[in-house]
């Protein structure tokens, strides 16, 4: 079965909870699909296997040997970057999308394009399982192009291993990262918190979820930082036809668990929390569409 | 004259939910509370919700469109020239059987395929991706937000917009970022003064804090440091800063008071005086520094 663990908006427990999920599966082909701010590499702490290049796209240079200056590019530029700088003709490379138009229409032929080839991904040997994960380099284009190649990965994993379970730790928002992450996936788990800006998130979020006619299941975590709030969670859900697969008291002990790079299972099998955690998982796992 | 902001500050953080909204409406709060004119422009356009805080009155919403193209099958000789000419793989092409698409989800409404078609079988729509949406919640402060439309891929023209919109004007400006280090992060730092990153003092918040701190080295932007939930975790996040010598400007305590007002969708500025003096302090620390009137 594949999973993916999402909640639009960040800060909601979403990667402590994955990780805590891993745990309980016990074999699992683990996806971190944050590729933006990946972090269950920093509890689980793979062993290297393979790494590999992502290309995230093209952007474009100007050799200025070439160039006449003409600026016969700067018009077709729908990104606006490309400016006149001290007299010059400028890329700017934050702005520039990679389209290539500015090539193709260049007279003189002085455009050229480099490729952004600092990110990584990298599957990688965990006490679990395997476990895939990117690492985009700071400032590229995170295009959901990424984590449809980390998805690939984790598949083509699985396949070779025999691991049948594949759980995905979704990035936040609902652009194409997000989209990206839940296409074709079995199961979607929202992780929410009691706040207005959480309820307002979760919202946008199921709306997307819907479009890929799957039904998503639903964790409130910190449930009693706003008991009222989560009532208000409860009643939405329940109006929209989501079910809530549990609720989750704030507890320290999951950031204590974080820091002593373990899951709060393994942090504290012994725990209320623990308890909770696994009954949760075992309504999503069990819980057949 | 154009109008210039008095300062332009972004308040971001690699990680989600450390607290940027958080500490950019309390900002917002004080600083028009205390008389300033002041824009807070809500740039987390996949989930704005800086709004949430306020009473505000809407004032006018700018549809943010790209342009993608429209093919004219009758004019169209399948020569496959656009779909070369595309670099995002939008235009699906079957040339031996007259079949021609535009994959609306992939175009980034560039232009080059219109270049490229030498029939004139391409003409242009207006593709919707989203809205700037201008609120007022009173004379001396509006927020102008970002709002992408749901199932649309890239946030980014959506807050280029929201940040043209939002800056014509010469108000105190502060900028509602949205989580991560890559474009959209980019996009809402390059055109700020100053950068206040928010992070929590969790093994989480140190590694994100770390590649957005990476990221503002690149861009030569000054920033920063707002810690959240001080108390909770381990003392990693304030070694690293003070090993690498950058400032913490607030130190906010995880309390279950200041939670349970947040989670309301209210003001801590507002229901605790103490953190009015904080906020106003931990302005004029940035402004007497950066502001655009001390240079």
């Amino acid at each position: 079965m594949e999973i993916a663990v999402i909640s639009g908006k960040g800060g909601t427990g979403k990667s402590s909870l994955t990780a805590a999920f891993a745990s309980i599966i016990e074999k699992v082909v683990l996806v971190d699909a944050d590729v933006d701010a990946a972090n269950l590499y920093l509890i689980f702490n793979p062993l290297h296997e393979e790494e590999m290049v992502y290309i995230g796209g093209e952007k474009a240079n100007i050799e200025y040997n070439i160039c006449a200056n003409c600026g016969a590019c700067i018009s077709y530029c729908r990104f606006d970057a490309i400016k006149v700088l001290n007299n010059k003709v400028t890329i700017l490379e934050d702005f520039c999308d990679g389209c290539k138009l500015c090539m193709r229409v260049c007279p003189m032929d002085a455009i050229f394009m480099v490729e952004n080839n600092k990110s990584r991904f990298y599957v990688g040997q965990f006490k679990y399982g395997k476990m895939v994960y990117g690492r985009l380099a700071p400032g590229e284009e995170n295009s959901g192009k990424m984590v449809t190649l980390v998805r690939d990965k984790a598949h083509q994993v699985a396949k070779q291993t025999n691991i049948k379970d594949i759980l995905i730790d979704g990035p936040p928002g609902i652009g194409c990262p997000l989209i990206a992450s839940i296409s074709g996936v079995d199961k979607v788990v929202i992780i929410t918190e009691p706040t207005m800006s959480g309820l307002h998130d979760l919202k946008r979020c199921i709306e997307v979820v819907n479009k890929f006619n799957i039904n998503p299941l639903v964790i409130i975590n910190k449930f009693d930082l706003n008991e009222e709030l989560t009532e208000t969670v409860k009643n939405y859900c329940k109006e929209v036809g989501i079910i809530v697969s549990g609720v989750i008291p704030f507890d320290n002990i999951i950031v204590d668990a974080m820091i002593d790079c373990k899951s709060v299972i393994e942090y504290a099998p012994e725990s209320e929390i623990t308890k909770i955690i696994k009954q949760i998982f075992a309504n999503i796992y069990d819980k057949q569409d | 004259m154009n109008k210039i902001p008095q300062i332009k500050i972004a308040i971001a953080s690699g990680k989600g939910g450390t607290g940027k909204t958080f500490v950019s409406t309390n900002l917002f709060y004080t600083l028009y509370k205390k008389g300033n004119k002041v824009t807070l422009i809500d740039c987390d356009a996949e989930e704005p919700n800086a709004k949430l805080f306020f009473e505000y009155n809407f004032v006018k919403d700018i549809n943010v469109f790209q342009k993608n193209p429209v093919i004219d099958v009758s004019k169209c000789t399948f020569c496959g020239k656009c779909h070369e000419y595309c670099n995002y793989n939008s235009i699906f092409i079957l040339p031996n059987m007259n079949v021609i698409k535009v994959i609306e989800d992939l175009c980034h409404g560039c232009g080059a395929c219109k270049v490229a078609c030498k029939f004139d079988a391409i003409t242009e729509k207006d593709f919707s991706l989203g809205k700037v949406n201008h609120y007022k919640i009173n004379d001396n402060a509006h927020i102008v937000e970002a709002c992408l439309n749901v199932g649309i891929s890239s946030p980014v023209p959506v807050i280029k917009r929201a940040l043209k919109e939002g800056s014509k004007t010469d108000n105190i400006i502060l900028l509602d970022s949205p989580p991560g280090t890559s474009c959209p992060f980019i996009q809402t730092s390059l055109g700020a003064d100053y950068i206040l990153l928010v992070t929590e003092p969790t093994p989480f918040g140190l590694s994100d804090l770390k590649q957005a701190i990476a990221t503002l080295k690149i861009l030569h932007k000054p920033f920063g440091v707002v810690i959240n939930r001080s108390g909770i975790g381990n003392s990693d996040v304030k070694d690293y800063l003070e090993k690498e010598n950058i400032q913490i400007l607030l130190d906010i305590p995880f309390d279950r008071d200041i939670a349970s007002i947040y989670s309301k969708g209210n003001i801590l500025a507002k229901e605790r005086l103490k953190w009015f003096d904080k906020f106003s302090y931990l302005f004029d620390l940035i402004n007497n520094s950066y502001g655009n009137s001390s240079n």
